[in-house]
């Protein structure tokens, strides 16, 4: 079955839906065994995740080689569907890895967030969390397309929740905006899915008749490479961007992000950790899995073009940031601004940038949802997220100003830190690119300049200076909840920093699977 | 002299039909002779059980494949699995109908027979294989839902929507004698076998075959008013407003159900050789259908009038299926969208009767306001309809609109395809709506919702059926699947 004998995969990604099971029978009033329940489901889910980075084969015994499917680890496969060839098929590769332990890494930060920031029908609240988790998991390490496209789709609906019950003011305009972009966005990979189900299946019946058609990924990348199934451009560039679309609208890229300021303002503290923090990167994982693995030749067509859109996020997104005088907003167009540099590592198409963009998501979603619990430690306090209304707080709080530094330093990009090793090796990939080049480094850069910026103008406005309201005057430092969730977040920020080789030894085979045929690809043009 | 021959007759190849409609039958004289006035609720649970006894009665018929009545009535899996969907439609009808009726002080006992009428008509639909005997069940279907869509008489809505049904369905009716009487001058049969045979004989320019084909599009539009294909649909949203709730619920999955069952015969028996001719027909009307429906739908701040246009969205998915029926999927992904849309919108409609009460109606957006906050079981049961009608997985909607869309596409319908993705973006718009109100918006005035024993066991069934379709949906596939056998073989 896999190199453990039992269904690790299955535990982790079921074990938190079977927590919400749980709760249902939690009185609805005692929030207190709610939010417990819910951080014990987390907490074992991380423990059980562990498992994962350590009995990970970093060199599995097939080498990278042009024509070979990726090599799945910890595979788990049952039939589901057996009418259209669908299996309910698990794994993980170097490349999913490191994003399902951010994802189990931040479950338990999550939850305990949602002590100080969520008092409404709690137990509804870690219900929906805990449904989210196990769709988001599901994503990343469904292999099959259809229980990909399942989760997939599935998140929006607790999503929706989180940010339509519990989000604050404008909180209704915000959850339909989100539900109705992605949603609207992902139909057209519905299509493409059936369309590429379709077309493999009559290719492959052209030589066995028997065949009834599959959904497996392996699969299909199998007999793209060997050849037996071949798309021709025009149909392999129309799939290639019914499935992006999908995925630009959920990293997102611009132009496709003006949902996500409106929900990450609106959304819970715990809402908006886990949309900047993993949601996002559904979507890069995406493209990588599925627009790069699948579409090789059209990817290699679109990089320029889609590059060129990531850049203006950065820019765009980081120019934005800066003008804000509302702390959250400021943070989420920073996000556009680096999921900018996701999309830009991506279609750099090459082992530098690729492995790039993966940490820079694993490392945004560090950062960011510091940042984003930053905000909710002042707003749970003050109740304004106004930049004017702080200044001076590292005199009232010594403890939460330099771990607000810290993760302020982290995004910004400063080098020992993880957001400097993600950002640098996504410029050198797209510097050697031979598709993108100087130009969009040299606008890429640009964006790292301006982040220094807002983020030192955030925490110059919020930290530094005097403290001019007298509301600030007495506010209490971090509670001993707030104190775990932002050590437990500066942990892999640092460890990062010092030492990636950790980090990129998982995804180094994969990725180079992946490159090795992209350059195949081009040899072949 | 000849002597006037009777073909043999098996009546076991129809035994669930002859059940429905001996026993409303019988059940129209017990009701009148032995069930008091305000006991009527009894007549209810004894039209249910003669359902459910029907349905019995088709379990040794699994598997068997016959014609009789000389080849007018046939008995095969298809035929049979839609009979216990449309059974199972009745049964949820009356159930949501059993407390509904009184509170709405039109209680009258005829009520429960006639639907079971109107289920041995969409029966007779699903088994016909003679023009005639189509016209019987539509009719059949139609005349008693002329009186059910009336029912709430005095209320001025219910007889508006009475007068309209009945003035535009007599219209749609004379459409499809006057395309039998074509089709039975050019072709000598009304059987669809024969004509099918016929029409496979003749090349083009046949004077014939043109008589056919004009016979044909006047039954085809017959058809698109029965189950409201645009531009035949403008009837349906009035008629379903006006007419009682359980009433409306039967009609959007009953009329449609049973006039597309009868479509996909008529289509594949009838002139599968003619397809190069109806088919851009039906799939420009589909498309248009899937377009005006959901459109339709933006605009609606009724609930119910929302419900009526998205059943006219519905009806250009499962048409999806329909067209394609030649293929093995396409009539395989018409039962399951049948089935899973027959589950997701009757308990829609439950839940629409929870919020009614003693003559005031809360069909309103707004009515639905904080429902969660009210109700939190009634609400969660209304969102998953409402992501299962959007087609949002895991619910079954979504099982079924892929399936739907790889029919299409396996069809060679890719076009059809795209519009019913691009619709069905449209089309959570307003779904979504409903949700926002009831989960995120605060409590406005007190309607408190009457819930009751019928109309819970409704609204659990389809609630349940809805989540465990779209979860593990290979035992219900694989049911389909094998009971499109024998239609594939003939």
């Amino acid at each position: 079955m896999n190199q453990l004998g039992f269904p690790l995969l299955s535990l982790i990604l079921w074990l938190p839906a079977a927590g919400a099971l749980a709760l249902l029978f939690v009185p609805r009033t005692n929030a207190e065994l709610a939010r417990r329940v819910s951080l014990a489901t987390m907490v074992i889910g991380f423990l059980l995740s562990l498992l994962l980075p350590l009995r990970f084969e970093t060199n599995p015994m097939q080498i990278a080689m042009v024509g070979a499917p990726p090599v799945m680890q910890f595979v788990e496969e049952a039939p589901w569907l057996p009418i259209v060839g669908a299996t309910y098929s698990l794994g993980v590769d170097g490349i999913s890895l490191w994003l399902v332990m951010l994802t189990t890494f931040l479950g338990p930060i999550v939850v305990l967030s949602t002590w100080d920031s969520v008092h409404k029908d709690v137990r509804n609240f870690q219900i929906l969390l805990l449904i989210l988790q196990t769709a988001m998991i599901g994503v990343f390490i469904a292999q099959d397309l259809l229980l990909f496209y399942l989760f997939w789709e599935f998140t929006l609906i607790p999503m929706t929740f989180l940010i339509g019950i519990w989000g604050s003011q404008n909180r209704i305009y915000a959850a339909r905006k989100f539900f109705l972009y992605t949603f609207a966005g992902s139909v057209l990979m519905l299509l493409a899915l059936i369309a590429l189900h379709l077309l493999h299946r009559d290719a492959i019946a052209a030589v066995d008749p028997s065949f009834r058609g599959t959904f497996s990924f392996s699969r299909f990348v199998s007999d793209l490479r060997a050849g037996r199934f071949t798309l021709d451009t025009t149909t392999e560039r129309l799939l290639f961007g019914a499935f992006f679309l999908a995925f630009a609208v959920k990293v997102p890229l611009w132009p496709f992000h003006t949902w996500l300021p409106d929900a990450h303002v609106e959304a819970p503290t715990a809402g908006s950790v886990v949309l900047a923090g993993v949601l996002l990167k559904l979507g890069g994982y995406g493209m990588i899995r599925y627009n790069l693995t699948l579409f090789p030749a059209a990817a290699q067509w679109a990089a320029p073009a889609l590059a060129v859109l990531a850049v203006i996020g950065i820019i765009y997104g980081a120019a934005v940031a800066f003008a804000q005088s509302d702390m959250k907003k400021l943070v989420a167009y920073s996000s556009v601004s680096h999921m900018g540099f996701v999309v830009l590592g991506i279609f750099a198409l090459n082992a530098e940038g690729i492995s790039g963009a993966v940490l820079q998501m694993v490392n945004h979603g560090l950062s960011t949802s510091a940042l984003f619990l930053m905000v909710g430690v002042l707003y749970e306090r003050r109740h304004t997220r106004e930049l004017a209304e702080y200044g001076g707080l590292w005199k009232v709080m010594p403890i939460f100003a330099a771990f607000s530094l810290l993760v302020a330093l982290s995004s910004a990009g400063l080098p020992g830190l993880n957001g400097f090793i993600g950002e640098f090796t996504i410029i050198a990939g797209a510097f050697r690119s031979p598709l993108l080049g100087w130009v969009y480094v040299a606008f890429a850069v640009g964006g790292v300049v301006l982040a220094a910026a807002y983020l030192l103008k955030l925490f110059r406005a919020v930290f530094m200076g005097d403290i001019t309201q007298p509301a600030n005057a007495n506010l209490p430092d971090l509670n001993r909840r707030e104190l775990t969730a932002f050590a437990l977040l500066s942990i892999p920020i640092v460890v990062i920093g010092i030492y990636p080789a950790l980090f990129f030894a998982g995804m180094q085979h994969s990725v180079a699977a992946l490159v090795a045929e992209l350059m195949a690809q081009v040899a072949g043009s | 002299m000849d002597s006037l021959t009777i073909p043999p007759v098996d009546l076991a190849l129809m035994a669930p039909l002859l059940v429905v409609v001996t026993w409303a039958t019988i059940l129209l004289l017990v009701d009148v002779f032995f069930i008091p006035d305000g006991r009527k609720k009894l007549t209810g649970y004894l039209a249910i059980g003669g359902l459910m006894v029907a349905g019995l009665v088709g379990l040794p018929l699994w598997g068997v494949t016959g014609t009789t009545f000389g080849g007018m009535l046939r008995l095969d899996p298809f035929a049979l699995t839609l009979t216990w969907i449309f059974l199972l439609v009745g049964v949820l009808s009356i159930a949501m109908s059993l407390e509904y009726l009184p509170s709405q002080g039109i209680e009258q006992g005829e009520f429960y027979p006639l639907i079971m009428f109107a289920v041995s008509g969409m029966i007779l639909l699903a088994q016909g294989t003679d023009l005639i005997v189509l016209f019987l069940g539509i009719e059949t279907l139609s005349i008693t839902l002329y009186i059910l869509t009336g029912f709430a008489y005095p209320r001025l809505t219910s007889e508006e929507a009475a007068m309209k049904y009945l003035v535009l369905g007599a219209f749609a009716a004379g459409f499809f004698v006057y395309g039998i009487a074509l089709i039975f001058g050019a072709t000598g049969s009304t059987r669809l076998s024969e004509i099918g045979a016929y029409a496979a004989s003749r090349g083009l320019g046949d004077l014939n075959l043109t008589l056919l084909l004009g016979g044909a599009a006047m039954v085809l539009i017959a058809f698109a008013f029965k189950v409201a294909l645009a531009p035949f649909h403008m009837w349906t949203p009035d008629v379903y407003e006006g007419s009682p709730t359980p009433v409306a619920a039967f009609m959007s999955v009953g009329t449609k159900g049973g006039a597309l069952a009868a479509l996909v015969r008529l289509l594949f028996e009838g002139m599968p050789t003619l397809s190069e001719y109806w088919l851009p027909v039906l799939a420009g009307l589909t498309a248009l259908t899937m377009v005006v429906g959901n459109l339709g739908a933006v605009a609606q701040t009724n609930v119910k009038r929302m419900l009526a246009y998205s059943s006219i969205g519905h009806a250009g998915y499962v048409m999806l299926g329909v067209m394609v029926a030649g293929e093995q999927r396409g009539p395989e992904a018409f039962i399951f969208y049948l089935l899973v849309y027959a589950l997701s919108n009757l308990g829609a409609f439950a839940v629409l009767i929870a919020l009614e009460h003693q003559g005031e109606n809360a069909w309103q957006l707004d009515d639905f306001a904080g429902l969660y906050q009210r109700q939190p079981l009634l609400a969660v049961a209304m969102a998953i309809f409402m992501f299962s009608l959007a087609g949002v997985p895991p619910t079954a909607g979504f099982m079924a609109k892929f399936y739907a869309l790889t029919a299409a596409w396996e069809g060679g319908l890719p076009w059809l395809a795209l519009v019913g993705v691009l619709t069905s973006a449209v089309a959570a718009f307003f779904y979504l709506r409903v949700i926002i109100r009831m989960f995120m918006t605060e409590p406005e005035g007190e309607p408190v919702p009457a819930l009751n024993s019928g109309l819970t066991v409704d609204i659990v069934v389809a609630a349940i059926g809805t989540i465990a379709i779209g979860l593990i949906p290979a035992p219900v596939f694989a049911l389909v699947e094998r009971s499109l056998v024998a239609l594939s073989g003939s």
